[in-house]
């Protein structure tokens, strides 16, 4: 299979020049392909969510919640909050105190944190690493895709489900999609 | 008043040529299709392929915990149309489209689109910078209503790069121009003016209205914020009211603490920050959670269908009225009675270069041009045409015709009408898209009476 990244000749562990402008935003078009995502969100079921916030204020909180609307189960990974419940669900301390199946382990971590993190997905079998916005490592990113991984770097797992189901134009926001197609790819 | 029409600086700098365009947005579409598709899949529950006018104020939730969840903005989805609409949020997803935006907000009108792109960036005491040559109603709305809400702004030529970095104080959160104004046709050095915003890391907000997209992409030369008045040129007919801002989806509006309404815990959104949470949409719905939904400017669904009709045939519209203002142009500049042309597209323009480069497929439609009879020949010239429509819009299909000295500068004197470039011998059109024969036989009878 190949690379979701687009790679650079001169350095393969680098996913995308700092210096394109288009490399900064995230959503452009292209970078992944809406098919790769569809299917990360088709097959999933269960998303380990490493960095879960109990403050409904934090990022990660709107994204758990959305995703549970979707039908997903999310489990959140936080040592600093074991003991609590978010959304309902216990939080856990690591990825490898999780017994059941996981699909999709995303990340709402410093980019330093990643290759931890990256090392448990793969020892618990996850079968996607996803960075949420702002967040990339393309070293960890390559130690994933070498192990079979998949891996999503700097998106939001709620924004791009907004993007393929249609929902985030309701907001005006233009996730450059155009269909004469009634059905969505995705809700 | 001298008979120079062109706003004169000095020596001007040349262009410097190592400022390139760059798509700010890459789309897998040209600019035509996503005119007419971008925003509007079929529409799934009925399939009804355009765009149905909701004409609807709220929306059913599915239960306590899916109205908790639109309101905390946790889930995307409609509650009542002062916010979010169906067929409003199809044209922003357009407009945000044809600009290379992330994001937009449409709102009533184009001064209500400035209002809420100063709210959403200002906190009373700031300061902007805005160009002197502006559409007078916008001059109005910067330089009297703006300071009341705690607004101070410096108005500088937009040509003139020692005088925007002069302006520039240590309190400036935004630097704001017209691509090409209204209607003295200065076409805004926007390299430059992207390259001074960026040194001071603050945006660059520029109203497109008179270019539209199909003529400049401010995106493209590195503007942070787009404004129209999608009443001219987007919706075209002479129809609907309307207003827009697009957000580019590039400022770091967390770099430094200079924009704590985006960057820091929003009192009024609950602590919510929206720049973390929303990322490169953070401005966007920022402006429609809190400015839209604060100060009321909603766009009527209505409205914004006949927008949305109207952009789609934007790119034919915009290539006709460009080549309907040329001519017009070149009949009216061999014309006895007429003193002087400030009509871009014409080599001898002080913004010719400036409009080759920024505007390459045409300078609009609007423009100002003298009469060697002074104030009596203007009155005559609106009085005798029978086409050209003498009213107070531009960007119609139909041709318009104004007289400034004897309609919106009346109240003036002789020397501030001359500043704002509405000296008494100044008449503005905005060129439609009739046959150009015609436009140029009824001026012809009309200026030879
Ligand atoms: C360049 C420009 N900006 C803004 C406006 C204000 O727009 P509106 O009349 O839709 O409020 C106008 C109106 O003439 C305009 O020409």
């Amino acid at each position: 299979m190949t690379s979701p990244i687009r790679m650079l000749e001169a350095d393969p562990g680098l996913a995308c020049d700092p210096a394109d402008p288009s490399c900064a935003v995230p959503g452009v078009a292209g970078e992944y392909a809406d098919d790769l995502l569809v299917g990360i969100y088709r097959s999933a079921r269960t998303v380990a969510m490493v960095g879960a916030s109990p403050n409904p204020m934090r990022p990660s909180y709107f994204v758990m919640k959305y995703l549970q609307r979707k039908g997903y189960r999310v489990i959140p990974v936080n040592p600093v909050a074991v003991g609590q419940a978010i959304l309902g669900e216990p939080v856990v301390a690591d990825l490898r105190d999780i017994t059941e199946p996981v699909d999709v382990v995303d990340v709402f971590r410093r980019p330093d944190a990643v290759p931890g993190i990256v090392d448990a997905a793969i020892a618990i079998g996850a079968k996607v690493v996803w960075m949420q916005l702002g967040i990339r490592n393309d070293i960890a990113a390559v130690t994933a895709e070498a192990a079979g991984l998949t891996v999503v770097q700097d998106r939001c797992m709620k924004i791009e489900y907004g993007r393929l189901s249609g929902e985030l134009a309701w907001s005006g926001i233009n996730g450059d999609r155009i269909t004469s197609k009634r059905q969505a790819l995705l809700g | 008043m001298s008979d120079t029409p062109q706003p004169g600086i000095g020596e001007q700098p040349p262009l410097d040529s190592s400022e390139t365009p760059e798509p700010a947005r890459r789309s897998r579409y040209g600019i035509e299709t996503r005119s007419i598709h971008a925003g509007s899949p079929p529409e799934p529950v009925t399939g009804a392929r355009n765009v149905p006018i909701f004409q609807t104020t709220a929306y059913v939730f599915e239960d306590a915990d899916h109205a908790a969840s639109l309101f905390d903005l946790q889930t995307f989805g409609y509650i009542y149309s002062r916010i979010t609409n169906p067929t409003v949020a199809a044209l922003e997803a357009r407009v945000a489209s044809l600009e290379g935006g992330r994001g937009a907000v449409a709102v009533a009108s184009g001064h209500a689109a400035q209002l809420v792109a100063f709210y959403t960036l200002l906190e009373p005491g700031d300061h902007f910078v805005g160009s002197r040559f502006l559409y007078g109603g916008s001059l109005t709305q910067l330089s009297h209503t703006f300071p009341r809400l705690g607004w101070q702004g410096t108005l500088v030529d937009p040509r003139d790069e020692a005088e925007v970095r002069a302006a520039i104080t240590p309190r400036t959160r935004l630097l704001f121009t017209e691509s090409l104004s209204n209607p003295a046709a200065v076409v805004a050095d926007l390299a430059m003016l992207a390259r001074v915003a960026r040194e001071h890391h603050i945006p660059l907000v520029v109203d497109n209205t008179m270019a539209s997209p199909i003529l400049c992409r401010p995106f493209e030369w590195g503007a942070d914020i787009v404004i129209h008045s999608m009443t001219k040129f987007l919706g075209g007919h002479g129809t609907s009211m309307g207003g827009v801002v697009v957000e580019s989806g590039r400022f770091d509006w967390s770099a430094d603490d200079r924009y704590p309404g985006l960057s820091r815990p929003d009192p009024a959104y609950h602590g919510l920050t929206f720049h973390e949470t929303f990322g490169d949409f953070g401005f966007t719905m920022k402006a429609r959670a809190v400015a839209l939904r604060d100060l009321g400017p909603a766009l009527s669904p209505t409205n914004a269908f006949h927008i949305l009709t109207g952009i789609e045939t934007l790119p034919l519209r915009m290539e006709r009225h460009v080549r309907n203002a040329e001519a017009v142009a070149r009949y009216l500049a061999a014309h006895p009675a007429v003193a002087w042309v400030s009509y871009p597209g014409l080599e001898d323009h002080e913004s010719h270069a400036r409009a080759a480069r920024y505007l390459p497929d045409g300078a609009g439609s609007v423009f100002t041009f003298g009469l060697t009879g002074g104030y009596e020949a203007g009155v005559r010239l609106v009085e005798g045409v029978e086409l050209w429509s003498h009213l107070a819009n531009v960007g119609d299909t139909r041709s318009l015709i104004i007289h400034p000295a004897s309609t919106t500068h009346r109240q003036l004197t002789d020397e501030q009408r001359t500043a704002a470039g509405a000296g008494n011998d100044v008449i503005r059109i905005s060129v439609g898209l009739e046959t150009a024969a015609d436009l140029i036989a009824d001026l012809d009878q009309a200026l030879t009476g």
